[in-house]
């Protein structure tokens, strides 16, 4: 779907953020970005979004560059609108593109449900849980059934517990909407839980060390899977070697 | 504890009372509460009409300082040229002291009530104007990537994002220069009284000085405070309502 062809981007002041990076995202992909902080994550994850231009390198997606909708985009904060309804935030993609609210609300009601918020509408971000919020955020990116779901870090500032909920309901919608993931992560076991296809990178200069293929098929007794420790400990030596 | 402060005031007045009948002090010097009520009460309509021509020129000073102030703010947050253009001169109002140019605005508008309003507008046009540009800019830049993800055109983010998330700094400004105007609206008086020509209160206040009419003159003035007192407090109010319905406080 889309090929990163050896993008380079050194932000003013001479921060090398990413240097010579190559990936390539297919269909149906799920990737995690996983490294430590400053490593480049979320400059590539901006760049792919196209919110960030490289200075170096090309981007070439197949089928022709994407239109407003075809890239969903979740933060690591919820990054709502206060003063606007659940219902009124998952609208704001396709208000923007200048949909009525009445025509858009059957696709609104789908996302919400999807995310397990039926029931939620009317209520506002203040009277939702974090946990909660961020299932907002992520119905408002698939409201408008996006090839590309890109995720920065999205489960980070949530406890544990709320964290392998949304986890594992992540990997529902995935396989349900049948779009192509790029999951920003610190974490290896979120990584390992969670992608097809783990990209190890490292900082100074940002850059792409290794991939590792997963064949875990996560569940929820995944992570009581032998198999889920070894990849866990095949990425923590593989990450230690990158760094070293 | 909610009846501390009238508590307190009531003790203050008493006192003040009883110093003054006590030590006798004359009443041009220092009258007490009970003359300055009986000042009130010899011609109520006379002080409360005044008070209401100063309210009128306070109002209609706020009322243009808000749609001023917020129209360049919005105006600056959407063009660079217009935010260079603008910044220098709203900070140059800002420092420039009203009795300062007062009369000079007195002396170019020729109509005393659009001269009034125009020196109270220049008190409250910054508090509004300065808080309405930073809540302009105030949305989390995440917002505005995301905005920018799904091809938003300027008068989009605008309205549906730049101008929600002004609007509690632009009820916080209009609380405070709602004060502020109130003051250019005495300060303005009390430069053009002189001139002959004002019917609001701080003209009272003037009058009532030259003849020696000390309960008078302070009945002016505790009206003049209430006034203050009232429109802040009014203003916080409207404000916390206007933010409670929209679901953000
Ligand atoms: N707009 C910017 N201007 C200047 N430097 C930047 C900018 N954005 C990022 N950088 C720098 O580029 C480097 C990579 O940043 P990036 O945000 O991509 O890292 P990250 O891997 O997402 O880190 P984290 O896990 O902390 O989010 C860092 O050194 C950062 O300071
Ligand atoms: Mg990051």
């Amino acid at each position: 779907m889309l090929t990163v062809s050896s993008v380079g981007r050194v932000f003013p002041g001479g921060i090398e953020a990413l240097r010579d990076t190559s990936l390539r995202m297919d269909e149906s992909d799920f990737i995690a970005l996983l490294g430590p902080s400053g490593c480049g994550k979320s400059t590539l994850l901006r760049l792919i979004a196209g919110l960030d231009q490289p200075d170096s390198g090309r981007l070439d997606w197949n089928g022709g560059p994407p239109v407003p909708g075809d890239i969903g985009f979740v933060f690591q904060d919820a990054t709502l609108l206060p003063w606007a309804t659940a219902e009124d935030n998952v609208f704001l993609p396709l208000r923007l593109r200048g949909m009525a609210r009445a025509e858009a609300m059957p696709q609104v009601q789908a996302a919400l449900h999807r995310v397990g918020l039926t029931g939620f509408e009317t209520a506002r971000p203040r009277a939702l849980s974090g946990g909660m919020r961020m299932r907002v955020s992520i119905a408002r990116a698939l409201v408008t059934r996006p090839r590309l779901l890109l995720m920065d870090e999205p489960f980070a500032a949530l406890d544990e517990f709320t964290r392998h909920k949304l986890q594992a309901d992540l990997l529902e919608v995935w396989k349900q909407a049948g779009c192509t993931v790029v999951f920003v992560t610190h974490s290896i076991y979120e990584a390992a839980f969670l992608a097809r296809r783990i990209v190890l990178m490292t900082p100074r200069p940002g850059k792409i060390a290794q991939e590792i293929r997963s064949s875990l098929v996560a569940a929820a007794e995944t992570r009581l899977d032998p198999a889920y420790a070894a990849l866990v400990a095949e990425v923590s030596r593989a990450m230690a070697e990158a760094l070293a | 504890m909610r009846w501390a402060p009238a508590l307190f005031g009531l003790l203050a007045l008493a006192l003040w009372q009883g110093a003054v009948w006590i030590e006798n002090v004359p009443v041009y010097v220092l009258p007490g509460p009970l003359a300055i009520v009986g000042a009130f009460m010899a011609d109520p309509v006379g002080l409360l009409t005044a008070l209401a021509s100063t309210l009128l020129v306070t109002f209609a000073a706020l009322f243009v300082a808000a749609v001023l102030g917020g129209a360049m703010a919005v105006a600056m947050s959407s063009s660079r040229l217009a935010q260079a253009a603008i910044q220098p001169w709203a900070v140059a109002l800002q420092v420039t002291p009203l009795p300062a140019i007062a009369p000079l605005i007195i002396i170019w508008v020729g109509n005393p009530f659009v001269a009034l309003v125009v020196c109270a507008t220049i008190v409250a046009f910054f508090p509004l104007f300065a808080n309405t540009a930073s809540g302009l800019a105030s949305a989390p830049p995440e917002l505005d990537d995301l905005f920018r993800l799904y091809g938003a055109r300027r008068w989009q983010t605008m309205a549906l994002l730049r101008l929600p998330a002004a609007l509690p700094y632009f009820l916080s400004g209009l609380r405070i220069s709602g004060g502020l105007a109130l003051v250019g609206a005495v300060v303005a008086e009390l430069v053009a009284g002189s001139g002959g020509f004002a019917s609001g209160l701080a003209y009272r206040i003037l009058e009532a000085s030259f003849r020696l009419e000390m309960p008078r003159m302070f009945a002016a003035l505790v009206l003049l405070a209430l006034a203050g007192i009232v429109l802040n407090f009014g203003l916080g109010a409207v404000g916390r309502m206007i933010l409670r319905r929209r679901g953000v406080a």
